[in-house]
């Protein structure tokens, strides 16, 4: 690593702590002025006025509101969280740590998908632009990004589980296996292979495919189109002409040459979507009973937990940041020109 | 240059553009002859059609333009009858192509040496990368391109390099023909000098024939064997490069050459200016396509295309001042060889 790629990296990492300072200032303001409370939303009329004031000072929410903040932020500091509000009040990082790994074992195949399908057939169209092919890739591409994700959602689940039952209609397991499975890291998929226990994988496996497939296809319109517009921009760049006329074949022209000078476009955007991916999979997960954080957060912002919300909001943050030092890092690895 | 063989012929080589304003002809109907070992400059004014011309000598018109009609004949083997495979070996391997601007013809997340390696595998798919570099090492050397610089990226090396690069790819895989497409006009004066050096060193060492398209009749006067001068699609003369700039026979030609600027130019002395603009090819004038703007018009060349004939030795002009037609009542001049 070279000292220049060591101060960029120190420097962004520094850059990350007044973000997600910033972002869990305005989530802890914005919930706090929010009507109700995470009391009266729970338990609404039921409670009379002093069992809720009761209650409200067990969870400390009766402290003065630059204290609460201060609280907060020392438990963000120590990664503690402390407990949620709502449901139970169970610590929230055990609470994330369930959901946060079915939502990251969702989004990874999921964007794998979108990345596959949507540079490929983006490449595909613009190399035989104005075909009849390249009008059918665009058209679907449209009614990709324009579908609800629920409702394709719904759609494969109808062909894919009830007319054609070859694939489990939701959940992440099946729940017969599920009674005898030891989870450690609650990514089932890494639990299974530790444990050797070949029937599990495969079953996560199955469960995984409609909805990371749903979601994958959902994000891959916009993947289409970037990729296709890029590459044709690309294909008529001087250098593939002069590739041409040294014999290069076309699919290696297009595919080797023009797709790599593309991919720092794709690559941004690729990040981006993997962040939004991270909260926005709620309907997916809703659709295939998904225990994810995306259906966790919506809950909860429901509940006013706001210790929860906080803490759920903070650690979407940090994600964001570390994708996009991530994408940074390997622009430099893609194109040799940009340098830190 | 008779005594030469004849590499490439061009026979009625007619390109066309599809515009919304209808058919350009780009280039129409051309004829013209590449002997081996031989620079052959053509020049012309910008939008005459000539890097149009060397795009077509490879098939390579991209849409909305194609090949009307003719015939490129290489090795006894007319190239318009390949199919796309015979073309790929073709390009790179029998004729190979440098473009006007380094700085973009190069792959900028490519290395200067996967480029080399590449070209060569292309076409000899068995060859070992090693095998690769060290066939090209003695070409690379002789560019003046350091072994150190193969390891670079494009952007890493100056527009020169970049160029000398190019040219050591056009060169690799032993092409007869290279076909120079502005391939100096990016560069400055001096470095524009050497490469024209250079070009003319890996002529002579190499044996190939190079086809050097440029607006730059000074570097054309410096590298080449033979002019051919292309006005507006078609030909307008062609001849070796003493008599041509010695003696011009086409009325073109002529004025293309008063409109150089001189460096001793004197004050009050006026640069020639050709009369009138480049035609609209959507819709060439009738007749010879320089009539309207030709001094020496006469009414014969608004009826009638003169034919690119041979009126002395290896001196082939498209003009009606020089050949006899019955409906001409000018005299003909006769031109010595």
């Amino acid at each position: 690593m070279s000292t220049s790629l060591r101060r960029f990296l120190i420097t962004r990492l520094l850059l990350t702590i007044p973000m997600v300072l910033i972002l869990v200032t305005i989530i802890f303001f914005i919930m706090r002025v929010l009507p109700g409370d995470p009391i009266r939303s729970q338990l609404g009329p039921r409670v009379s006025e002093e069992q809720a004031n009761d209650i409200r000072e067990r969870l400390g929410l009766n402290r003065p509101l630059y204290v609460q903040y201060f609280d907060f932020l020392w438990d963000m500091i120590t990664l503690d969280f402390g407990n949620a509000l709502t449901q139970g009040e169970r610590p929230i990082r055990d609470e994330l740590g369930e959901r946060l790994p079915a939502t990251i074992e969702l989004t990874i195949p999921a964007i794998t998908f979108t990345a596959i399908i949507g540079i490929f057939s983006g490449a595909f169209a613009a190399k035989n632009r104005k075909k009849p092919i390249d009008y059918s890739i665009r058209l679907l591409s449209i009614i990709m990004y324009s579908i609800p994700v629920f409702f394709m959602g719904l759609l494969f689940q109808i062909i894919f589980s009830v007319r054609i039952p070859i694939l489990p209609l939701s959940g992440r397991m099946d729940t017969l296996m599920l009674v005898n499975f030891n989870s450690r890291t609650n990514f089932y998929t890494i639990d299974a292979i530790l444990s050797q226990n070949w029937p599990a994988l495969g079953s996560v496996l199955l469960h995984l495919v409609l909805p990371s497939l749903t979601l994958g296809l959902a994000l891959s319109g916009v993947f289409v189109r970037l990729t296709r517009v890029n590459m044709i921009e690309m294909l008529q760049s001087d250098f593939i002409v002069s590739g041409r006329a040294r014999g290069i074949p076309e699919n290696r022209l297009t595919y080797k040459h023009a797709l790599r000078n593309t991919f720092i476009p794709i690559m941004t955007l690729l990040g981006l979507q993997f962040a939004i991916l991270l909260a926005g999979a709620v309907l997916t997960e809703t659709t295939f009973s998904w225990p994810g954080v995306g259906r966790y957060l919506v809950e909860r912002i429901q509940l006013r937990d706001y210790t929860a919300v906080q803490a759920t909001i903070a650690v979407f943050a940090l994600f964001v940041a570390l994708i996009s030092l991530l994408m940074d890092v390997l622009y430099a690895f893609i194109d040799p020109r940009i340098r830190y | 240059m008779t005594d030469k063989d004849v590499l490439m012929q061009i026979r009625d080589l007619s390109v066309t553009y599809n515009s919304r304003l209808g058919p350009v002809s780009a280039v129409d109907k051309v004829s013209f002859d590449i002997f081996k070992g031989e620079i052959l400059g053509l020049v012309g004014e910008s939008g005459c059609g000539k890097s149009t011309m060397g795009k077509a000598l490879m098939r390579m018109i991209e849409p909305p333009g194609h090949i009307t009609g003719g015939q490129i004949i290489f090795d006894g083997e007319d190239i318009m009858t390949y199919d796309q495979k015979q073309m790929r070996d073709f390009r790179g391997r029998k004729v190979s192509m440098i473009f006007q601007d380094p700085m973009t013809s190069l792959n900028p997340v490519q290395r200067v040496d996967e480029h080399v390696i590449e070209a060569i595998q292309v076409h000899e798919p068995k060859t070992k990368k090693e095998d690769a570099l060290e066939r090209a090492g003695s070409l690379i050397r002789k560019l003046g391109i350091q072994k150190r610089r193969m390891n670079s990226y494009p952007h890493q090396l100056s527009g020169g390099m970049r160029q000398r690069v190019m040219v050591g790819l056009g060169l690799v895989l032993n092409a007869d023909l290279i076909v120079a497409d502005e391939a100096t006009t990016s560069l400055d004066v001096i470095v524009e000098a050497k490469l024209a050096d250079q070009l003319r060193d890996i002529q002579e060492e190499f044996g190939v024939s190079l086809l050097v398209i440029t607006h730059n009749i000074a570097l054309v006067a410096e590298l080449s064997d033979r002019v051919a001068v292309m006005y507006a699609g078609s030909i307008a003369e062609i001849a070796d490069v003493e008599p041509l700039f010695d003696a011009p026979l086409h009325p073109y030609t002529k004025g293309l050459l008063q409109s150089i600027p001189n460096i001793k130019l004197e004050d009050e002395e006026e640069l020639y200016k050709m009369a009138g603009e480049p035609p609209n090819l959507t819709h060439p004038p009738s007749g010879c396509r320089y009539h309207p703007r030709c001094p020496y018009a006469m009414p014969i060349c608004e009826k009638i295309e003169p034919p690119l004939d041979e009126v002395a030795s290896g001196r082939l002009v498209k003009c009606w001042l020089y050949f006899d037609h019955p409906e001409k009542e000018e005299p003909t001049i006769k031109v010595a060889s």
